[in-house]
């Protein structure tokens, strides 16, 4: 079975939740939605304070090229502009909504019904993307409509799809492949459509043998599209790792997928492409999986953008008394809130309850010269010394190093015997190697 | 004797000569031709090396100062005007006299001030910290105590105060080189003069949040009422930004300013105790010196 060649390690999956259908749940009273929820330049408010919206309203505009439209998730008063505690743990501009019914706009269409007749050309799809707010939904929250815009100088020839889920604990892909496979097998034909491609390979791991044989079935009547089943190993749904599993192919140093030929997109993006497109709904909503050993209720959700997590976690049962840390996203790459009344937004993959005794870091030591950071990383990077360069701020060795080809998945922290934060460090060190080419290049 | 040492002997004896030879002419050809005053200058110099003066090192300050033959825009901060008026008397210059400085912590967020409203488990570092959230008590402008300021000092001059997680800075160790100041992620550390008799006053807050908000999260927070502003006669205080900022320039340490602050956010350092009656809103705002 295909699987990516260097590094990787193994944690534990988790998967409380594969089995747990996705659930609606009452609508909440209140909804923060942020102004900046995707990667690239916050977006631009266009509607008051005191309006009046409707579920699927345009309320803020993307400016910059990498930027997206935000809508309203529910219909309802506009009672305040301010300021709420988002993942980053600071505080941004965010539109609160006070809830009152659900009345949609017109223009979109809630019939159950899976359309698959793909009536957009190219460049209406391309164009539905960007303007009904469609980012990725893989946790990075890249504009959707930039990613597939390919640049003239590289070609498109292979659509990857990743229904990877390598983070444990987090099965929101999961049940959209089994509950929802038809809309996303549309929703590959449309992305297909969009880049020009005719080749599709949707990369799953063995650990869903379910949703394997699912969209298999579902996509045999088109001959493009190939279901790979992959061997599990974290991080393989980073997108180098995945290219490299399903083509054998290495994304150079530096360089973008596109220039393999591939584009990777997300299963969950893959729906919410085939909802603009095919039911014209922009992406108010997404699956997240409220998950954790000492939940009661552990569930997958079909949530409004700006839900807080707070009401999510009363869903789900209740705050556990054993609570150590609330995790958006995976205990891998996930970060720990600092507050409960922070909104679920277009990035929010999961909410992990994580008991206080897991929660612990363990006593920072020496380093062992072990190197097994070095055998774990899926970058070929040697975390070891790319940490000691941040720490001791030798920052033209640690960009020598490849510090920035680090994709963050923390691999190396994870297996630190010496609990070392590497990953931190690494973090820093990439911040500020960063922004020294950034002044490089202005001058 | 035996021919061979004797050989032995004189092919060695050789080789030597001609390595010297060689040598000599190498040492001459890449021979760095150095003003003598270089060194006079560097012999002067402290040698902490420590960077204060915005240079490499002791001797890269001594070579542009020889170079440009002029000391008026360089000064050596653990030197002092000791070191500035012997390197002027050494070249034959005038040597300006400047104020002594320090080290000042704008931050009076202590565990009792700001209390922890979460706990960061994370690697000790301020800049990590920072890069992560506003902090353990909320306030995104406030000290978060894991002490890269603290790592950086070449002269002890600096330590963390743990009860109170904050740091404090040893006035008489202290050369204000500046160090601490481009460590702090979050510029609460400013350079700003020692004052007459080691007297300073400042406003311990860099929070430019709104008032409503500043407070939420600590007791001792600056909210730019601006009543400070109109009570100095010196008109040495500006707001900006919900904050206010007294010009050390033209303070004159008449401490008017501390009285009328509400929040109890500006601190006076170094003075006598005052002979007042007791308020009993007493808040912890005397900054603790060593």
């Amino acid at each position: 079975m295909k699987t990516f060649k260097i590094g990787g390690v193994h944690p534990e999956e988790h998967k409380l939740t594969a089995n747990k259908p996705i659930t609606q749940i009452p609508l909440p009273a209140q909804v923060s939605i942020p102004l900046s929820q995707s990667l690239g330049a916050p977006s631009k408010l266009i509607v008051e304070k005191g309006a009046q919206v409707k579920t699927g309203q345009l309320i803020a505009q993307g400016e910059s090229f990498i930027s997206a439209n935000v809508h309203s998730s529910v219909s309802g008063k506009i009672v305040r502009i301010e300021e709420v505690t988002d993942a980053s743990g600071y505080r941004k501009p965010a539109v609160i909504i006070e809830v009152e019914g659900d009345e949609w706009e017109e223009s979109i269409d809630r019939s159950p019904n899976v359309v698959t007749e793909i009536a957009l050309t190219k460049d209406e799809i391309i164009a539905r993307i960007k303007s009904h707010g469609v980012v990725g939904l893989g946790g990075a929250t890249f504009p959707t409509h930039v990613k597939l815009m390919v640049p003239p100088d590289k070609k498109a020839e292979l659509l990857i799809i990743n229904g990877v889920e390598c983070e444990p604990y987090l099965t929101a892909d999961h049940r959209v492949m089994l509950e929802k496979g038809e809309e996303v097998v549309t929703g590959v034909r449309i992305l297909m459509k969009a880049l020009g491609v005719d080749k599709a390979a949707i990369g799953i791991e063995n650990n869903k043998p379910d949703a394997i044989a699912h969209l298999q079935k579902l996509s045999a009547n088109y001959p493009g599209i190939s279901v790979v089943p992959l061997k599990m190993k974290y991080p393989q749904g980073g997108e180098k790792q995945l290219i490299k599993a399903v083509t054998g192919k290495e994304v150079p140093s530096g360089k973008l997928p596109a220039d393999t030929g591939c584009v990777v997109n997300n299963i969950g993006t893959a729906l919410a492409v085939y909802e603009a497109v095919q039911k014209n709904k922009p992406l108010i909503d997404r699956v997240v999986t409220v998950t954790g050993e000492s939940l009661t209720n552990p569930s997958n959700f079909m949530v409004r953008i700006g839900t807080s997590v707070d009401y999510l976690i009363n869903q789900a049962g209740g705050l556990p008394t054993d609570t150590g840390k609330v995790i958006s996203g995976g205990p891998m790459m996930g970060k720990a809130l600092t507050t409960i009344d922070s909104p679920v937004v277009k990035g929010t993959s999961g909410i992990l309850l994580m008991s206080e005794k897991k929660s612990r870091r363990v006593v920072v030591q020496n380093c062992i010269r072990c190197a097994r950071c070095i055998s774990v990383c899926p970058m070929g990077l040697q975390p070891v010394f790319l940490a000691q360069y941040s720490e001791h701020q030798m920052f033209e060795e640690a960009e020598k190093a490849n510090i920035m080809d680090c994709m963050e998945c923390g691999s190396c922290q994870f297996t630190c015997p010496a609990g070392r934060p590497l990953l931190d460090y690494v973090r820093l060190g990439k911040n500020t190697v960063g922004t020294i080419i950034r002044n490089r290049v202005k001058k | 004797m035996n021919t061979t040492i004797l050989y032995a002997i004189l092919t060695l004896s050789l080789l030597g000569v001609f390595s010297a030879v060689i040598l000599y002419f190498i040492a001459q050809k890449f021979k760095v031709i150095e003003d003598p005053r270089v060194d006079i200058i560097t012999g002067l110099l402290p040698g902490a090396n420590c960077g204060g003066c915005g240079y490499a090192g002791c001797h890269a300050l001594a070579e542009t100062i020889v170079k440009t033959e002029d000391i008026s825009n360089h000064k050596c901060p653990v030197g002092g005007n000791d070191t500035m008026k012997q390197i002027a008397k050494a070249l034959g210059l005038e040597a300006k006299e400047t104020e002594p400085q320090i080290a000042v912590v704008r931050c009076n967020g202590s565990r009792v001030n700001a209390p922890s409203k979460i706990l960061y488990n994370g690697a000790a570092s301020c800049t990590i910290a920072h890069s992560l959230s506003a902090g353990e008590t909320g306030c995104p402008y406030g000290c978060l105590g894991e002490g890269d300021c603290v790592k950086v000092c070449l002269f002890d001059a600096i330590y963390m105060d743990h009860e109170a997680a904050l740091p404090r800075v040893i006035e008489d160790k202290c050369v204000a080189c500046g160090a601490c100041v481009t460590a702090c992620p979050r510029s609460i550390i400013q350079l700003r003069n020692k004052g007459v008799k080691g007297r300073r006053v400042y406003v311990s807050c860099i929070n430019k949040e709104k008032r409503g908000t500043a407070r939420k999260n600590c007791n001792v927070p600056c909210i730019g009422c601006g009543k400070c502003v109109k009570e100095c006669p010196f008109d040495a205080i500006t707001l900006q930004d919900n904050l206010a900022y007294i010009d050390f320039n033209k303070c004159k340490l008449c401490r008017k300013c501390v009285t009328v602050c509400p929040t109890g956010a500006i601190l006076e350092v170094n003075f006598p105790p005052r002979k007042e009656k007791s308020d009993s809103t007493e808040t912890i705002a005397s900054a603790e010196t060593v």
